[in-house]
């Protein structure tokens, strides 16, 4: 009887063990800065409206491990109106973050292109800081057939 | 020191707004991978790129054009496309900052015509 109690305690305790370890991840993952907020803290004071950005990207990705991506801001880019950051925001990856660029008026065009990684399908946000203080911004949703490998 | 591809043009007009390709040979690993073994792979990632400008004659008194922050997401051999508005013959100084102590310079000379 003894023998039979502790052995329903044991395994109590241990399914509550492995219960803990399951769940685990995904608290981990709630935790973590949704894409509104991130969005939200580069922006500062300033309200983020849509427009005026282009963030170009495929539809549909077959690999995640190199993907294509360019930004296009419409702006004169002078001395007194000029994009001051363009930041590129993703939904489902182990981190919020992108990419940020620093731009000036002697970069001449508001136009960055590089390549990322995208974990799985999700969405994506271009965040254009202007040099009056405002913020464009223009999201786009992305299916990926591959991920880009969490493995070696 | 890893190896770079950069596309500047040798001559161009003044105020002609130029294209520039950047590309660096480097795992950028993310730190979220493991090996075959289980081990977690560390971090290894280029963080920091900055394009400067030096005008000829003003030596050490670059300009910035162009800079990048770059995170995990970027993929391996991180490519830039950017451009830049050439007032005067000069240098283009470009530095690459990472993790484990990276640090890379190169330079493309453009000459107006």
């Amino acid at each position: 009887m003894n023998n039979l109690q502790s052995r329903r305690a044991f395994v109590k305790a241990s399914t509550g063990i492995a219960v803990s370890v399951l769940v685990q991840p995904s608290t981990v993952l709630a935790q973590s800065d949704s894409l509104a907020a991130v969005v939200r803290e580069y922006a500062g004071a300033a309200a983020v409206r849509e427009g005026r950005v282009k963030l170009d990207i495929a539809a549909l990705v077959d690999n995640g491990n190199s993907v294509p991506i360019e930004v296009t801001v419409e702006s004169p880019m002078t001395d007194a109106d000029h994009v001051v950051g363009i930041a590129i925001f993703n939904e489902k990856n182990p981190e919020r973050d992108v990419a940020q660029f620093t731009l000036g008026p002697l970069a001449g065009r508001a136009h960055v292109t590089t390549r990322i990684r995208l974990a799985s399908t999700q969405k994506l946000v271009a965040v254009a800081k202007m040099s009056d203080g405002s913020c464009w911004s223009h999201t786009v949703n992305v299916v990926v057939t591959l991920a880009a490998c969490i493995e070696e | 020191m890893a190896r770079t591809l950069i596309t500047v043009p040798s001559t161009a007009r003044r105020d002609e707004i130029i294209d520039i390709r950047v590309l660096i040979q480097h795992p950028m690993e993310t730190g979220y991978r493991r090996s075959s073994e289980g081990a977690m792979l560390s971090r290894n990632l280029i963080r920091r790129f900055t394009c400067v400008f030096e005008e000829n004659g003003k030596i050490g008194n670059g300009v910035p054009v162009f800079s990048a922050m770059l995170y995990a997401a970027v993929a391996a051999n991180p490519f830039l496309m950017f451009h830049a508005r050439v007032t005067n013959s000069g240098t283009f100084i470009f530095n690459w900052e990472g993790d484990n102590g990276f640090v890379q310079s190169e330079r493309a000379l453009i000459k107006v015509t």
